[in-house]
């Protein structure tokens, strides 16, 4: 095994491992050099914090409703900062606890969508033949059918608790990455390193693991945050139509219950911004680090800037 | 285009449609917690009420008969019966299609024409300040969930003002001719048809500025440059043309998206179409309904993607040749 190791490490082929042998700090560096790139972080940062530390300053109960009529619907207002709900709950509160959900639920979703759609590029570039042949055709079908819909009906038919949904996304988001991946893993596989290692005698997995993974880890961290971007989404969409778990409320919920209790015909926009323009920040800065990481990992479009 | 290729592509319409089918058996009629097996196996009825349903939707027979009995009864354009409407789910759908038609095929067209004008304008002056910006506009627009833009725009045009009609598709009890009929619909379908059109025209302008940025650097964009052509006539005439290939393919995907897209914003504006067909189908659980709405869905899109590779070859005189 440590034998195997050292000879592979000599035949370090340079142009091979350029992206690999790239500390990860790099990366970051470049991302944070990036006007784009640096927004996000910034964006996601401030959301981060946000709602990780904000429900401990400030707690929100969910049993505690409005006792009078002038309690409902308020606009905002020194004691509510972002006004009240139709039950005279304190909608800034609400959102703050409702942000984790919304993370939480996008964040399983992308890793369930990114392991599925990683590993089956990875089989399927590495492999190549008929197990390729029969992978991307199954991922060819997932990819044309419409997402959205058949996020719906599959949230419709098998419940609305936050992990049926986040099963529910992850389980149909993984196409796209299944083909980038696959398309980086089958150039990788002719270079001549990999030949290399394979002649000195080492397995596939090994070889998988050890050196083609390594080179596709940038690819995949920039479509999981792509992915991410389009998980929150899908979840809000949910949410929105209904199809959320009632009792965690998520941003999208919170969405929901101003439509369907008629509070934007009573002018409560703080109802509906505020939620609202949470998801907006937290979904920009997730794509705006993807594009970002896009940009700074393809040197070909670097080269012509 | 050759005989062959068009063959090939016809089988591969014909495969795909028939595992769709078969997808949707699969998720309606067999899967734990579909709804027709729900449906027998509740508590509520009384044992021959129960033998009834187990008769009527044919849970006696194997899943392999019923399987038979449901693609025979797709072949008869027979998609069940609808639970709330009391009637066959085609008439249900029949209602709904052209409302559906009119708003993604409106939001299209317009999303087609600005998203590309956008990306132009990004292209043609790339890494400029036009550029950054429209790029960073169309980040932020495509980030904002259609349903949310869709309750900005209520709040602007129908809460605080008064300009548009915020919901349904035509005025309850106006009695009008047929311009004055026409006038209102198109009054009603603005705000749902701009909705879709600000998300998706992001979208479309970040995938035409990328495919044109791809094809500046080419080196017939430089002849074109030294020949001395005003910089309008290249990136109009010589650089769009060669980009429309990647764009025909973006537009056939994102027609699943715009229709997940119609799904919210007809639910936002009660317009009368498939997408709140399906909001209501979930809310009431009228399955066979949820079910018919997502099998044209899915066949629209794979409708789309098979068109799209035709024009493929009639737009691209290389492929044409071969």
């Amino acid at each position: 095994m440590s034998n195997l190791d050292d000879t592979a490490g000599e035949l370090r082929d340079p142009e091979f491992d350029d992206v690999a042998s790239r500390p990860h700090r790099g990366i970051w560096k470049s991302l944070w050099h990036d006007p784009m790139g640096r927004s996000g972080l910034i964006m996601l940062g401030f959301v981060l914090v946000v709602i990780m530390i904000g429900p401990l300053i400030f707690p929100f109960d969910a049993q505690s409703f409005g006792t009078s009529a002038a309690s409902i619907l308020q606009a905002p207002s020194r004691a509510h900062w972002m006004g009240t709900t139709e039950l005279g709950q304190d909608v800034f509160r609400q959102f703050l606890v409702g942000g984790r959900i919304s993370l939480y639920v996008g964040l399983s979703a992308t890793l369930i969508a990114i392991v599925l759609g990683a590993g089956l590029g990875l089989i399927s570039g590495y492999y190549a033949g008929w197990r390729d042949t029969v992978l991307m055709r199954i991922t060819d079908f997932f990819l044309v059918l419409p997402t959205l819909p058949l996020i719906i009906v599959l949230a419709a038919l098998f419940g609305q608790s936050i992990l049926v949904t986040s099963l529910v996304i992850g389980l149909t988001s993984w196409p796209q990455t299944a083909r980038i991946i696959r398309s980086q893993v089958l150039s990788l596989r002719e270079r001549p390193l990999v030949q290399r290692v394979r002649s000195l005698g080492a397995g596939d997995l090994r070889i998988m693991r050890k050196h083609i993974l390594p080179n596709v880890a940038p690819l995949i961290f920039a479509n999981l945050a792509l992915v991410l971007s389009g998980a929150v989404l899908a979840q809000a969409a949910l949410a929105f139509l209904g199809l959320g778990d009632p009792v965690q409320v998520s941003w999208g919920t919170t969405l929901h219950n101003a439509f369907n209790s008629g509070a934007m015909s009573q002018g409560a926009w703080w109802y509906v911004m505020t939620p609202g323009v949470g998801i907006v920040v937290m979904v920009l800065a997730f794509s705006l680090v993807g594009h970002s990481l896009d940009r700074v990992l393809n040197p070909l479009l670097r080269g012509e800037q | 285009m050759s005989v062959r290729y068009l063959a090939k592509k016809l089988t591969t319409l014909v495969v795909t449609l028939y595992v769709t089918v078969s997808f949707n058996f699969l998720l309606f009629h067999v899967l734990p917690g579909s709804p027709i097996q729900l449906l027998a196996r509740s508590g509520h009825y009384d044992p021959a009420a129960r033998a009834q349903l187990v008769k009527l939707f044919g849970l006696n027979h194997s899943l392999f008969t019923q399987y038979f009995i449901y693609l025979k009864n797709m072949l008869h354009g027979d998609l069940g019966f609808s639970y709330v409407f009391r009637k066959p789910v085609t008439t249900v759908l029949g209602g709904a299609i052209g409302n559906t038609l009119l708003l993604v095929g409106t939001a299209t067209l317009v999303t087609i024409l600005v998203g590309v004008w956008l990306g132009v304008m990004a292209a043609s002056r790339a890494h400029s300040l036009t550029d950054a910006s429209i790029t960073v506009t169309s980040l932020g627009l495509w980030s904002m969930p259609d349903f949310f833009t869709g309750m900005i725009l209520i709040f602007i045009c129908g809460v605080w003002t008064h300009i548009l009609p915020i919901s349904g598709l035509v005025t309850p009890g106006l009695v009008t001719g047929p311009w004055g009929h026409f006038v209102d619909v198109a009054r009603h379908l603005v705000l749902p048809a701009l909705t879709l059109t600000f998300v998706n025209a992001a979208e479309f302008s970040l995938i035409s500025r990328n495919t044109l940025v791809d094809v500046m650097v080419e080196d017939y964009m430089l002849t074109a440059r030294a020949k001395g052509l005003r910089r309008r006539t290249i990136v109009w005439r010589h650089a769009l043309r060669n980009a429309m290939l990647p764009i025909v393919t973006a537009t056939a995907l994102y027609v699943g998206m715009i229709l997940g897209g119609a799904i919210q914003v007809e639910t936002v504006f009660s317009w009368p179409g498939m997408g709140l067909l399906i909001y209501n189908s979930v809310v009431q659980r009228d399955y066979p309904v949820l079910e018919g709405c997502f099998l044209l869905f899915a066949i629209a899109v794979i409708a789309t993607n098979f068109i799209s590779d035709l024009l493929y070859q009639v737009l691209d005189p290389r492929v044409r040749r071969t």
